[in-house]
């Protein structure tokens, strides 16, 4: 399995923190883009604005995925 | 005792001072951010903290080895705090141990910059109109550059 972790608007518009896919071979972070903005049309605007972060580490390219891997998108960010 | 912790309840200024205090250090500068009430003549109420908490306590201790490839001798603690915050609340202490004061203020400085670009950690505020998450200081694009910069530990 896959996780997918949403955070702050993205969490709320998606309704959920935290989804659950299947791994398949071959699967990239871009694939995951791709479900994420088909499955859930209201975060079409905000996955390319977010950066994706692979088991807490920043990609900024795509990625091959393997299985058990966490999948954040972290947008931009406003702490301090 | 971490130096570089995520937590839900008030920060103890005085504790993460402690975390830095060294025999071989004659100054510590201390950061303390707290929520404001009025931006852009805009009154908030209060505000929401959330995180990526293991990553954000990954990117603050990552925030500590910049400093520390800049001033091997600077010793760095920070403590975020999430959740709900009123006004004057405190949301961020830095705390920077340097042999001399001039580096103490400097990379105080760098922290609270880094941690407004690296680490995942947002706010919503809540004021009399509405509520939002807020999606970057200065409320322009978030990642100026397209993302984080890379010294931060991205790839």
């Amino acid at each position: 399995m896959i996780t997918i972790k949403l955070f702050a608007a993205m969490a709320e518009e998606a309704g959920l923190e935290n989804i659950q896919i299947p791994y398949q071979e071959g699967l990239t972070t871009e694939g995951v883009k791709q479900w994420l903005t088909e499955t859930y049309p209201t975060l079409a605007a905000r996955v390319p604005a977010a950066m994706v972060a692979v088991n807490q580490t920043f990609v900024s390219t795509e990625r091959m995925l393997m299985d058990e891997d966490e999948v954040a998108f972290i947008p931009p960010v406003s702490g301090g | 005792m971490s130096l570089f912790e995520i937590i839900e309840t008030p920060i103890a200024v005085e504790s993460v001072m402690n975390k830095v205090v060294h025999p071989n250090c004659g100054a510590i500068n201390l950061f303390v951010g707290t929520v404001r009430e009025l931006t852009k003549g805009k009154k908030t109420l209060h505000l929401e903290y959330a995180a990526y908490k293991e990553m954000a306590e990954k990117q603050l201790a990552r925030i500590g080895e910049e400093i520390s490839e800049r001033c091997p001798e600077a010793i760095v603690a920070i403590t975020h705090r999430i959740g709900r915050l009123e006004i004057s609340d405190i949301a961020v202490v830095i705390a920077v141990a340097t042999p001399h004061r001039a580096d103490s203020y400097e990379y105080s400085r760098y922290a609270i910059e880094r941690i407004k670009e690296i680490v995942p950690i947002w706010k919503k505020e809540h004021w009399e109109t509405g509520e939002a998450w807020i999606g970057d200081q200065k409320e322009i694009t978030a990642y100026p550059t397209g993302k984080p910069e890379c010294a931060n530990g991205g790839e």
